[in-house]
């Protein structure tokens, strides 16, 4: 909520009234939703421990010595993954928007490279990703070619990019599409060649549209870049398995997890807020 | 004489097996104002957009300053660059503010250096009326406004011949005026223009050439005393009693 300005002095009796009923109504709503998820947050807290295992439970998942011994290699592996991350993100952009743009090629000349994206499309939409990490991420390396990169986290990244790739790619397509007609028309009339037109005029009114569901798919992929684990590369979730597996103890992935959580956080409330900007725009216009 | 600024013979154009133009004659001489009037779905919009070769024809000839750009073998683009054309809705650039729409295409397209192309535009601007709006975003200004700024987009690359396609059915009555009375001065000043519109006490006033289409033909034309006034045909008789009737007659 905007902060309301202070009322003007010669309000008629008849809005300052009004405004009174508004603040108090406000106050009331305020103090309702602190009350009711202070008692739901108890009662689950309830429920949760009295329950015949909670103790056990307890002790296996949240034991606060582990946590923190953990927490350094934990924190290590996280650094990995977002290195992964960041680099995959650039590839991705980039790669995903180049495919999309392929795909809207028109023409006799340009079906080789069309058919080709949406023949990428196809299969990097289609194959589970854990199936891609082990094919690239053990595949490549057997090949035993010179000069091929083999280290799992490297693999790993190109794996994401790829597979992330063809999600974005029809994200930035379903943009470009929803740019009227007419622009692409006024951009032409105007004498700009299919490349000017495209990168002046249809692509930045497309990615601007797209962001909300983009950064959704972010934030999917900020979770499954912890995935290059199988692979060997230590990251924050083979730093909690090693951990674990040296304590008996499963805090390690419950630490691992908070992580990961605390990681998404911002991007969704960026990606809310877009959402948000973007349709109040379109109320608008 | 001179070699008319753009002449369209025999043109046909299909959408897929429906006939849309089935050979359309146009001449439009330096310096006139050629109207083209006809009912809803007559082909005002087609005959544009393909005399703006934004649309490929089945048939004919567009000859611009005599020279036939409609070839396959011409240069599309540097024929489109002699062009402006004004839609009915959707023209300006979201993206970019007023200035930024009106400089694009000097600066991308003709490769003026930005300072002169900005000069050049805030000109224009001031020329419609909008030199204030020059930083704003289209979706500030109002439909008469970014129709002004759309029209200065299209002179902005000093064209041969201006295309203005019913500019101003999409506002409200109130703001017709304003873009029409822009019309009437680029006319003044000598510009080459033709016009699809449904202000017929417009084209009275400013038309040097009114062509009433029809059925994908140009079923008469002539000075719009005699075509608005007098009608050779049934037909044009007919539509001219509607648009009476719609009040657009005055
Ligand atoms: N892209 C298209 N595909 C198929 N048919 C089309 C297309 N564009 C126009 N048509 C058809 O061509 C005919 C002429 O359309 P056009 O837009 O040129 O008419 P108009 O004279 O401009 O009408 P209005 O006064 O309503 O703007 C219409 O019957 C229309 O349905
Ligand atoms: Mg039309």
């Amino acid at each position: 909520m905007t902060p309301r300005a202070e009322p003007v002095p010669d309000l008629s009796p008849l809005a300052r009234e009004r405004l009174a009923y508004r603040r108090s109504r406000a106050r009331r709503s305020t103090l309702v939703a602190l009350v009711s998820t202070v008692v739901f947050a108890a009662v689950v807290a309830v429920c949760v421990t009295s329950t015949p295992g909670w103790p056990r439970v307890r002790a296996t998942f949240l034991d606060p010595a582990i946590a923190w011994s953990s927490l350094p290699s934990i924190l290590d592996g996280l650094w990995l993954n977002i290195r992964v991350l960041v680099v995959t993100e650039i590839g991705v952009l980039a790669l995903g928007l180049l495919i999309a743009v392929l795909r809207t090629l028109r023409g006799p000349v340009f079906f080789p490279l069309r058919a080709l994206a949406t023949g990428y499309v196809d299969l990097f939409r289609g194959v589970p990703l854990l199936i891609a990490l082990y094919l690239i991420g053990f595949g490549v390396p057997a090949l035993r070619l010179q000069g091929v990169p083999t280290s799992a986290a490297v693999l790993g990244t190109i794996t994401l990019v790829l597979v992330y790739s063809a999600y974005l790619a029809e994200v930035f397509r379903a943009g470009i599409e929803s740019i009227h007609p007419s622009q692409r028309a006024a951009a032409r009339s105007l004498g700009l060649t299919h490349r000017q037109s495209m990168r002046l005029v249809i692509l930045p009114q497309a990615v601007r549209r797209v962001l909300p569901p983009l950064l959704n798919d972010f934030v999917a992929l900020q979770k499954d870049v912890g995935l290059i684990s199988v692979l060997g590369a230590v990251d924050a979730i083979r730093a909690a398995q090693i951990a674990s597996a040296r304590t008996f103890n499963f805090t390690p992935y419950v630490v691992a997890a908070v992580l990961f959580i605390l990681l998404a956080v911002p991007t969704g409330r960026i990606a809310d807020t877009m959402a948000t900007r973007t349709a109040q725009r379109q109320g608008l216009s | 004489m001179n070699t008319p600024v753009l002449q369209v013979r025999g043109l046909v154009k299909n959408y897929g097996p429906t006939p849309v133009l089935r050979g359309v004659d146009l001449t439009v001489e330096e310096h006139r104002v050629v109207t083209l009037i006809g009912s809803s779905g007559s082909g005002k919009s087609t005959l544009l957009r393909c005399v703006d070769l934004l649309e490929e024809i089945d048939d004919g000839q567009v000859l611009l300053d005599g020279v036939d750009v409609s070839d396959p073998r011409a240069d599309v683009a540097a024929a489109q660059r002699r062009m402006g054309i004004v839609f009915q809705a959707f023209n300006l650039f979201p993206h970019m503010t007023v200035l930024q729409n009106v400089t694009l295409a000097p600066r991308v397209v003709h490769g003026v250096g930005t300072e002169e192309a900005e000069e050049r535009a805030r000109e224009l601007l001031g020329r419609v009326g909008l030199e204030a709006f020059a930083g704003a975003h289209p979706d500030r200004l109002s439909g008469g406004q970014q129709q002004r700024v759309a029209i200065a987009r299209a002179l902005a690359v000093r064209p041969r011949l201006l295309l203005l396609d019913e500019i101003t059915s999409a506002l409200d009555p109130e703001l017709v005026g304003e873009v029409l009375a822009i019309v009437r001065e680029l006319a003044a000043s000598g510009m080459t223009i033709l016009m699809a519109t449904h202000e017929m006490g417009f084209a009275k006033q400013v038309a040097d050439t009114v062509c009433f289409l029809d059925d994908g033909r140009v079923l008469e034309s002539g000075p719009p005393a005699q075509v608005l006034g007098d009608p050779l045909h049934e037909r044009t008789r007919r539509f001219l009693t509607h648009v009476v009737e719609a009040g657009r007659l005055t």
